[in-house]
Protein backbone atom coordinates (compact mmCIF):
# COMPACT_ATOMS: atom_id res chain seq x y z
CA UNK A 1 0.00 0.00 0.00
CA UNK A 2 1.46 3.55 -1.01
CA UNK A 3 2.44 5.55 1.73
CA UNK A 4 0.33 8.69 1.91
CA UNK A 5 1.95 11.74 1.71
CA UNK A 6 5.43 10.18 1.55
CA UNK A 7 7.45 12.44 -1.56
CA UNK A 8 11.10 13.13 -2.21
CA UNK A 9 10.89 17.51 -1.65
CA UNK A 10 11.92 19.49 -4.42
CA UNK A 11 14.99 21.84 -3.79
CA UNK A 12 12.22 24.83 -3.97
CA UNK A 13 10.46 22.71 -1.40
CA UNK A 14 13.31 22.71 0.89
CA UNK A 15 14.64 25.94 0.60
CA UNK A 16 10.94 27.04 1.16
CA UNK A 17 10.97 25.08 4.43
CA UNK A 18 14.24 26.62 5.99
CA UNK A 19 13.37 30.13 5.09
CA UNK A 20 10.17 29.32 7.67
CA UNK A 21 12.26 27.75 10.20
CA UNK A 22 15.74 30.20 10.19
CA UNK A 23 13.98 33.34 8.51
CA UNK A 24 14.56 34.37 4.84
CA UNK A 25 17.32 36.66 5.92
CA UNK A 26 19.31 34.40 7.79
CA UNK A 27 18.69 31.70 5.39
CA UNK A 28 19.95 33.69 2.59
CA UNK A 29 23.50 34.06 4.76
CA UNK A 30 23.18 30.65 5.33
CA UNK A 31 22.67 29.43 1.68
CA UNK A 32 25.75 31.96 0.52
CA UNK A 33 28.02 30.57 2.95
CA UNK A 34 30.85 27.87 2.54
CA UNK A 35 32.26 26.18 5.51
CA UNK A 36 35.05 23.99 5.77
CA UNK A 37 35.21 20.74 7.78
CA UNK A 38 38.52 19.38 8.30
CA UNK A 39 38.56 16.27 9.62
CA UNK A 40 35.53 13.95 9.73
CA UNK A 41 36.02 11.85 12.77
CA UNK A 42 33.18 12.51 15.57
CA UNK A 43 33.55 16.10 15.57
CA UNK A 44 33.78 16.90 12.11
CA UNK A 45 30.77 14.50 10.88
CA UNK A 46 28.72 15.80 13.33
CA UNK A 47 29.43 19.50 12.67
CA UNK A 48 28.72 18.77 9.20
CA UNK A 49 25.58 16.94 9.62
CA UNK A 50 24.23 20.14 11.53
CA UNK A 51 25.38 22.61 9.05
CA UNK A 52 24.30 20.71 6.17
CA UNK A 53 21.13 20.43 7.84
CA UNK A 54 21.26 24.53 8.41
CA UNK A 55 21.30 24.66 4.29
CA UNK A 56 24.77 26.16 4.85
CA UNK A 57 25.81 26.39 0.81
CA UNK A 58 28.89 24.97 0.42
CA UNK A 59 30.29 22.55 2.34
CA UNK A 60 34.33 21.49 1.96
CA UNK A 61 34.53 18.06 3.62
CA UNK A 62 38.46 17.09 4.49
CA UNK A 63 39.74 14.05 5.89
CA UNK A 64 42.87 11.15 4.15
CA UNK A 65 40.99 8.58 5.92
CA UNK A 66 38.49 5.66 5.76
CA UNK A 67 35.32 4.23 8.12
CA UNK A 68 36.41 2.18 10.54
CA UNK A 69 34.52 -0.48 13.20
CA UNK A 70 35.58 1.76 15.69
CA UNK A 71 34.46 4.77 14.70
CA UNK A 72 31.10 4.07 14.59
CA UNK A 73 30.09 4.56 18.47
CA UNK A 74 30.56 8.67 17.73
CA UNK A 75 31.22 9.40 13.90
CA UNK A 76 28.10 9.56 11.39
CA UNK A 77 28.63 6.94 9.39
CA UNK A 78 26.72 3.52 9.29
CA UNK A 79 28.01 0.06 9.50
CA UNK A 80 27.71 -0.73 5.76
CA UNK A 81 30.22 2.35 5.43
CA UNK A 82 32.98 0.91 6.40
CA UNK A 83 36.12 0.37 4.70
CA UNK A 84 34.75 4.02 2.50
CA UNK A 85 36.85 7.00 2.92
CA UNK A 86 34.95 9.45 5.08
CA UNK A 87 34.85 11.76 2.38
CA UNK A 88 32.36 9.80 -0.26
CA UNK A 89 30.68 8.17 3.00
CA UNK A 90 29.64 11.14 4.60
CA UNK A 91 28.50 12.90 1.69
CA UNK A 92 26.28 10.64 0.94
CA UNK A 93 25.19 10.66 4.17
CA UNK A 94 24.57 14.81 3.61
CA UNK A 95 23.13 13.94 0.45
CA UNK A 96 20.79 11.92 1.59
CA UNK A 97 19.34 15.06 4.85
CA UNK A 98 20.33 17.76 2.83
CA UNK A 99 20.33 16.87 -1.28
CA UNK A 100 20.58 20.47 -2.85
CA UNK A 101 23.56 21.97 -0.85
CA UNK A 102 27.27 22.13 -2.82
CA UNK A 103 29.41 19.33 -0.94
CA UNK A 104 33.51 19.74 -2.00
CA UNK A 105 35.11 16.67 -1.26
CA UNK A 106 39.39 16.69 -0.64
CA UNK A 107 40.46 12.95 0.50
CA UNK A 108 44.00 14.21 1.49
CA UNK A 109 45.90 14.71 4.98
CA UNK A 110 45.81 18.94 5.68
CA UNK A 111 49.68 19.84 6.25
CA UNK A 112 51.24 22.76 7.12
CA UNK A 113 52.30 22.90 3.36
CA UNK A 114 48.88 22.43 1.78
CA UNK A 115 46.34 24.65 3.83
CA UNK A 116 46.61 27.50 1.58
CA UNK A 117 45.97 25.85 -1.30
CA UNK A 118 43.07 23.93 0.26
CA UNK A 119 41.23 26.43 2.24
CA UNK A 120 41.67 29.47 0.36
CA UNK A 121 37.87 29.16 -0.93
CA UNK A 122 35.99 28.80 3.02
CA UNK A 123 35.11 31.82 4.96
CA UNK A 124 35.01 29.49 8.13
CA UNK A 125 36.91 26.65 8.80
CA UNK A 126 35.79 24.19 11.75
CA UNK A 127 39.13 22.05 13.33
CA UNK A 128 37.55 19.08 14.08
CA UNK A 129 41.48 16.75 14.23
CA UNK A 130 41.85 14.17 16.67
CA UNK A 131 45.33 14.42 17.79
CA UNK A 132 46.76 17.88 19.77
CA UNK A 133 49.82 18.99 17.36
CA UNK A 134 47.33 18.58 14.61
CA UNK A 135 44.84 21.18 15.85
CA UNK A 136 47.55 23.34 16.87
CA UNK A 137 48.85 23.01 13.28
CA UNK A 138 45.91 24.09 11.96
CA UNK A 139 44.84 26.75 14.13
CA UNK A 140 47.97 28.58 13.86
CA UNK A 141 48.68 27.63 10.02
CA UNK A 142 44.99 29.21 9.31
CA UNK A 143 45.67 32.59 11.59
CA UNK A 144 48.68 33.14 10.51
CA UNK A 145 47.83 32.63 6.99
CA UNK A 146 44.29 33.65 6.47
CA UNK A 147 44.16 36.93 8.78
CA UNK A 148 40.27 37.40 7.29
CA UNK A 149 38.95 33.98 7.66
CA UNK A 150 37.43 32.56 11.04
CA UNK A 151 38.45 29.51 12.80
CA UNK A 152 36.18 27.33 14.78
CA UNK A 153 38.68 24.78 16.82
CA UNK A 154 37.75 22.34 20.02
CA UNK A 155 39.96 21.06 23.05
CA UNK A 156 38.71 18.70 25.47
CA UNK A 157 35.42 16.13 25.16
CA UNK A 158 36.86 12.75 25.93
CA UNK A 159 35.63 11.07 28.84
CA UNK A 160 32.24 11.30 30.47
CA UNK A 161 32.67 14.32 32.74
CA UNK A 162 29.54 16.67 33.23
CA UNK A 163 28.38 17.84 29.52
CA UNK A 164 28.12 21.46 31.33
CA UNK A 165 31.97 22.09 31.48
CA UNK A 166 31.76 22.11 27.12
CA UNK A 167 31.60 25.64 26.13
CA UNK A 168 32.80 27.58 23.41
CA UNK A 169 35.43 30.86 24.01
CA UNK A 170 36.04 33.71 21.85
CA UNK A 171 40.11 33.64 22.19
CA UNK A 172 40.79 36.35 19.17
CA UNK A 173 37.96 37.78 17.16
CA UNK A 174 39.06 35.37 14.62
CA UNK A 175 39.49 32.26 16.85
CA UNK A 176 36.81 30.33 18.88
CA UNK A 177 37.43 27.10 20.75
CA UNK A 178 34.80 24.80 22.14
CA UNK A 179 35.42 22.46 24.23
CA UNK A 180 36.29 21.74 28.51
CA UNK A 181 40.21 22.48 27.53
CA UNK A 182 41.29 19.70 29.31
CA UNK A 183 39.62 16.25 29.07
CA UNK A 184 42.71 14.32 27.26
CA UNK A 185 41.57 11.63 24.59
CA UNK A 186 44.94 10.07 26.01
CA UNK A 187 44.41 10.20 29.30
CA UNK A 188 40.39 10.06 29.86
CA UNK A 189 39.08 6.67 29.48
CA UNK A 190 37.42 6.50 25.97
CA UNK A 191 35.30 8.90 24.11
CA UNK A 192 31.48 9.13 24.17
CA UNK A 193 29.21 9.94 21.01
CA UNK A 194 27.11 12.34 23.37
CA UNK A 195 29.99 14.37 24.88
CA UNK A 196 31.44 14.36 21.42
CA UNK A 197 27.97 15.48 19.54
CA UNK A 198 27.96 17.88 22.49
CA UNK A 199 31.27 19.69 21.44
CA UNK A 200 30.50 19.22 17.84
CA UNK A 201 26.77 21.33 18.58
CA UNK A 202 28.90 24.23 20.09
CA UNK A 203 31.12 24.33 16.91
CA UNK A 204 28.64 23.86 14.69
CA UNK A 205 26.48 26.85 16.22
CA UNK A 206 29.47 28.97 16.70
CA UNK A 207 29.77 28.45 12.58
CA UNK A 208 25.86 29.26 12.86
CA UNK A 209 26.33 32.90 14.91
CA UNK A 210 29.10 33.73 12.70
CA UNK A 211 27.00 33.37 9.59
CA UNK A 212 24.39 35.46 11.19
CA UNK A 213 26.83 38.13 12.61
CA UNK A 214 26.65 37.65 16.53
CA UNK A 215 30.44 37.50 17.21
CA UNK A 216 29.94 37.32 20.87
CA UNK A 217 29.75 33.85 22.62
CA UNK B 1 53.37 42.10 35.18
CA UNK B 2 52.07 39.97 32.53
CA UNK B 3 48.66 38.60 32.55
CA UNK B 4 48.61 35.06 31.43
CA UNK B 5 45.44 32.52 31.24
CA UNK B 6 44.31 35.26 33.62
CA UNK B 7 46.72 35.34 36.28
CA UNK B 8 49.39 38.18 36.88
CA UNK B 9 52.84 36.87 36.04
CA UNK B 10 56.57 38.44 36.79
CA UNK B 11 57.38 37.45 33.01
CA UNK B 12 57.97 41.09 31.84
CA UNK B 13 61.32 40.46 29.09
CA UNK B 14 60.60 36.95 28.52
CA UNK B 15 60.35 35.48 25.50
CA UNK B 16 56.69 33.94 24.19
CA UNK B 17 59.60 30.84 23.94
CA UNK B 18 61.36 30.94 26.99
CA UNK B 19 57.48 31.85 28.83
CA UNK B 20 56.65 28.29 27.34
CA UNK B 21 59.24 26.24 28.22
CA UNK B 22 59.20 27.96 31.70
CA UNK B 23 55.70 27.33 31.91
CA UNK B 24 56.11 23.55 31.25
CA UNK B 25 53.96 23.58 27.69
CA UNK B 26 54.84 22.25 24.83
CA UNK B 27 54.94 24.81 22.19
CA UNK B 28 54.13 22.13 19.34
CA UNK B 29 50.60 21.81 20.94
CA UNK B 30 49.87 25.53 21.41
CA UNK B 31 48.27 28.78 20.01
CA UNK B 32 49.36 32.16 21.55
CA UNK B 33 47.36 35.38 21.74
CA UNK B 34 48.63 38.58 22.65
CA UNK B 35 47.04 41.52 23.07
CA UNK B 36 44.08 40.48 20.71
CA UNK B 37 46.77 39.08 17.98
CA UNK B 38 47.60 35.16 17.24
CA UNK B 39 51.46 34.90 17.95
CA UNK B 40 53.12 33.45 14.74
CA UNK B 41 55.07 30.17 15.90
CA UNK B 42 58.04 32.27 13.92
CA UNK B 43 58.18 34.77 16.04
CA UNK B 44 58.26 32.51 19.62
CA UNK B 45 61.92 33.33 19.87
CA UNK B 46 61.43 36.70 19.42
CA UNK B 47 58.22 38.02 20.72
CA UNK B 48 58.81 39.62 23.65
CA UNK B 49 56.55 40.25 26.64
CA UNK B 50 55.98 43.36 28.14
CA UNK B 51 54.62 45.12 31.17
CA UNK B 52 50.74 45.66 31.04
CA UNK B 53 50.66 42.90 27.96
CA UNK B 54 47.30 40.17 28.34
CA UNK B 55 48.14 36.83 26.95
CA UNK B 56 46.51 33.28 26.27
CA UNK B 57 47.96 30.21 25.54
CA UNK B 58 45.89 27.69 24.23
CA UNK B 59 47.35 24.11 24.86
CA UNK B 60 45.22 21.63 23.03
CA UNK B 61 44.33 18.03 24.11
CA UNK B 62 43.75 15.13 21.84
CA UNK B 63 40.28 13.93 21.11
CA UNK B 64 37.65 14.13 18.35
Amino acid sequence: MPEEGRHFPSKEEMQKALEERHGADLQRKFSAASVAVCGLGGLGSNIALSLARAGIGRLHLIDFDKVDVTNLHRQQYAAGQVGMYKTQALRDNLRAVSPYIEIVTDTVRITEDNLRELLAGDAVICEAFDGAENKAMLVNGVLEQFPEKYIVAASGMAGISPGNEIRTRKITPRFYLCGDGTSDAAECSGLFSARVMLCAAHQALAVLRLLAGETEV
Amino acid sequence: MVKINGTDCDMDGKTVAEYLALAGYNPKLVAVEKNGDIVPKAQYDTAVLGDGDTVEVVSFVGGG
